[in-house]
């Protein structure tokens, strides 16, 4: 862990800013999360060097996960130190080399790190400038910068120039304020992704491939079921296999359903073919969990299983005592279910682990939690968090799918074990089976509209999904209940891209297409009256008036849906366009308004939220896990449908650029509304009200309920 | 089965020691160290691993290393030599056609196979051509943008 007293030491001399929010847990050391005896780190810091010889680098504990972060932070700091893009270095999510981070999660860089690293380099910028006006005797306020030069008069300095010889450091608090960029250069512009070259030339060394001198390959035996109990293995036949080792071991404290004490068996081999032939020869016997739910059965589990209080259970068979709920249901609670869907990041996980001779662990892993993932291996290896170094190279996406360290604990495992350097990469079928997926849920939802349209009740039970976006926007001027259950769930889940944002805006926005359907209201004009949230009308009227809701034209088999809603700072409204025949639903056309404060960049905030769109489709039509007997069935892509090329419908983003405000971030709301929307035209098209994500699994729409019921 | 002793990867005759029905998409990667044609799947639905093998867009994962030898094999590391990008490698850039970019070689790879069959797709062609190919960041509208750009000016290999 880099400090204040070792920063020049490990760099080199030149000038140096400190964003801490707790500088005191900084100067100790700190960095762990749950170690004992050591303070709260210091969260979300950010630190910048500019060398002797004018290199700028900029140090972050957020990650790159495609979502181009790398991008807009080096704008933050190129727009403030008035420096080149091309002249500025990010190093992100090193936990030897950048500040300790939660992680990169919530869409929070854009709101925690943009500011930092622009505070940061403001302030570099004003340390060069009383440099210069030293060095030239003139006054500061003469001096300009510009292009990465610092100017006055016929003087003219590299930044690197200035900082000759000296070892400057200033520490300034993250709370320090931002005077507000009325007319920012480098920010708000369309700047390519920084690494686009090292991409589109196979150049970017990710994870997955990374490879390190003798290094072995490692595979990891998991059971037929889950759940299932090793009861003995017979690794005679796979240890005959030239190069094959076998390691026995027992993880400590691994993250996984089977929780502490996991047995742990797996085998290394030069490379992967040999390595696959000794996971293959291994002959386990194993004792299955019985009475699991089905994908079928296992909303009825989570109404059995929930439990007075809220809040969200974790996998099922811990064993917890359950109080069941006892309170009386309304009646007029109207149902609708939510599957369960896997992330699918393109690259699985993946991670290289290598004990250097001192002991010290390194290891290279693509995960949002770089220091999270630290201290998981210091747990469970029991080594002190100092001696481990995790390495987060930009990587093959996430998605809310890569918040641990299951393969750096399998690598470090089978490192520590052969003695060598391992490299433990996930299949495809590994990833869509044993990383953990987006909840399923069950969500109970009632309300009611006086004849003039405004809401006077709104009630909403929410099993098993989660709390994001759990409460209405909208004014209700009666009673409103909403609640969520905490329950079990059979399968290992976590946090997908909006959370629970999807599965609740689904409802709720479906539910309110019934409400107007009823009324016999245009979806707009309903939604409208009872939205006094200034921002969320904004992109509602944004987005229809791009669509053309109000000229719009229904022929025989099309239909026409809006949705919108607001959550982490930004603010949402799609409207879609789709044809059904047959029951083959077709979205041939969606437009969507995202406001989400100033934009930092406006054509990777299209391409993000273009790219929510695309997302959104799978989930909203055909993408499910199904699963019995303890088995995901849909464990590849030649299983589970994931959006491709003939699955894109026209899009068109409408940006609402807000200057006046902070930016926000924008990874995940632009994905809430498109399922509701569609699901919205499906109604409109079909008569046919789809109460079930995916709605249109197999390529046929799900059995839906007409308007009547 | 036989091993594999050399391979014209790129325009370089390399030499290895192989067993001949490892995957193409291993030896690779874990052999030759090219590490820029990717693993998605290993059952050729996302053609992440699309090299050309005598310019033909090729899933490397299906394809046993003994069928590739003899054969002239382009990896993404290949497709600029002495660092002048291809055409197709612009307009991915410059139309902002990936996130992650774990797609991106694969992808451009099979669009340079789509581009050799047919100079001049339609949106339609650029669909079907590329339909096989899996990029989970969803931005296939920017991709069939670049495609449409590099196609504009010619980006024929």
């Amino acid at each position: 862990m880099i400090t204040r007293r070792s920063f020049f030491a490990v760099m080199g001399g030149g000038l140096a800013v400190w964003i801490v929010d707790n500088a005191d847990a900084q100067e100790s050391g700190g960095g762990a999360r749950r170690g004992m005896n050591q303070q709260a780190p210091a969260d979300v810091g950010a630190w910048l060097h500019i060398a002797e010889d004018g290199i700028i680098t900029v140090f972050t504990g957020k990650v790159e996960v495609g979502q181009n972060a790398r991008t807009s932070l080096t704008q933050a700091a190129a727009e403030e130190l008035r420096a080149p893009v091309g002249s500025i270095r990010m190093i992100m999510g090193d936990t030897a080399l950048t500040p300790f981070d939660q992680g990169t999660f919530g869409s929070q860089t854009t709101p925690q790190m943009w500011p930092r690293i622009r505070r940061a380099a403001a302030t570099a910028r004003e340390m060069l400038v009383d440099l210069a006006a030293k060095k030239w005797n003139v006054d500061a306020s003469r001096i300009t910068v510009a292009a990465g030069k610092v100017s006055v008069n016929g003087h003219s300095a590299g930044f690197g120039e200035l900082t000759q010889g000296q070892k400057l450091l200033r520490t300034i608090p993250a709370s320090e304020a931002l005077t507000p960029a009325a007319d920012w250069k480098v920010a708000g512009t369309s700047v390519a992704k920084v690494n686009g070259r090292e991409i589109v030339t196979g150049a970017h060394p990710y994870a997955y491939d990374v490879h390190r001198p003798g290094m072995l390959f490692g595979k990891v035996l998991y059971p037929p079921q889950f759940g299932a109990k090793l009861v003995s293995v017979d690794a005679s036949a796979a240890e005959a296999i030239p190069g094959v080792k076998v390691i026995r071991d027992t993880f400590h404290s691994r993250a996984m359903s089977e929780g502490a004490g996991m047995d742990l068996v797996g085998v290394v081999a030069p490379d992967p073919a040999t390595a696959e032939k000794g996971l293959a020869a291994l002959k386990a016997e194993w004792k299955p969990l019985e009475g699991q739910p089905s994908s079928k059965d296992v909303f009825a589990y989570y109404k059995r299983h929930a439990r007075a209080g809220g809040g969200r259970g974790g996998r099922g068979g811990r064993g917890q005592a359950a109080e069941p709920e006892t309170a009386p249901a309304n009646p007029n609670l109207v149902s609708y279910t939510v599957a369960y869907i896997a992330h699918t990041p393109l690259e699985p996980r993946a991670a290289v682990a290598e004990f250097g001779a001192d002991g010290k662990l390194t290891v290279w892993t693509g995960t949002q939690r770089p220091f999270g993932v630290k201290s998981e291996l210091a747990q469970d290896l029991g080594i002190p968090e100092d001696d481990i170094h995790v390495l987060m190279p930009d990587t093959g996406s996430g998605y809310g799918g890569k918040h641990n360290g299951d393969a750096a604990l399998e690598a470090a495992r089978l490192a520590k074990a052969a003695g060598k350097p391992v490299k433990r990469c996930w299949t495809r079928e590994e990833e869509m089976t044993w990383a953990y997926f987006r909840p399923g849920g069950l969500i109970e939802v009632f309300g009611k509209a006086d004849p003039s349209g405004k809401l006077v009740e709104w009630e909403f039970h929410n099993y098993n999904s989660g709390p994001s976006a759990l409460n209405t926007p909208y004014d209700v001027a009666g009673t409103k209940t909403e609640q969520l259950h905490q329950t079990l769930s059979p399968l290992r889940q976590g946090s997908y891209r909006g959370l629970a944002g999807t599965a609740n805006h689904f409802v709720r926005e479906s539910y309110m297409d019934e409400l107007a359907h009823g009324l016999k209201m245009d979806p707009l004009e309903f939604r409208l009256k009872n939205i006094s949230d200034e921002r969320l009308r904004n992109v509602l009227v944004a987005a229809s008036d791009k669509f053309g809701w109000k000229s719009r034209r229904k022929t025989s088999g099309t239909g026409f849906g809006l949705a919108c809603g607001m959550e982490k700072g930004g603010y949402v409204a799609a409207c879609a366009e789709v044809s059904v025949t047959s029951g083959v639903v077709k979205v041939v056309r969606v437009t969507q308004a995202f406001e989400c404060g100033g934009v930092v960049n406006p054509e990777h905030l299209h391409n993000q939220v273009d790219g929510a769109i695309a997302m959104g489709i799978g989930g909203a039509l055909f993408e499910a896990i199904e699963f019995g007997d303890g088995k995901i069935a849909t464990n590849r892509l030649s299983k589970y449908r994931v959006p491709r090329f003939a699955d894109m419908p026209k899009i068109e983003s409408v940006l609402l650029d807000r200057r006046d405000l902070t930016p926000a971030g924008a990874g995940e709301t632009p994905i809430m509304a498109v399922a509701p929307a569609i699901g919205n035209a499906i109604f409109d098209a079909s008569g046919q009200r789809i109460r079930s994500l995916p709605m249109a699994p197999g390529n046929k729409l799900a059995a839906g309920s007409t308007a009547a019921e | 089965m036989a091993r594999i002793t050399q391979l014209d990867v790129n325009g370089v005759i390399r030499r290895l020691d192989a067993d001949g029905d490892r995957t193409l998409l291993s030896v690779l990667r874990d052999d030759l160290e090219l590490t820029g044609t990717k693993y998605g799947c290993g059952e050729g639905q996302c053609a992440a691993c699309t090299v050309l093998i005598d310019g033909q867009p090729t899933k490397s994962c299906l394809t046993r290393v003994s069928a590739a030898t003899g054969k002239k094999i382009v990896t993404i590391e290949g497709l600029a030599p002495n660092g002048k990008l291809h055409p197709l490698q612009e307009a991915f850039l410059e139309a902002d056609a990936m996130q992650c970019g774990w797609c991106t070689p694969g992808m451009i790879l099979g669009a340079v196979g789509l581009l050799r069959r047919t100079p001049h797709p339609t949106e339609a062609e650029i669909v079907s051509g590329m339909n096989g190919h899996i990029c989970r960041c969803g931005t296939y509208s920017r991709i069939i943008r670049a495609i449409q750009t590099a196609a504009a000016k010619g980006g024929r290999a």
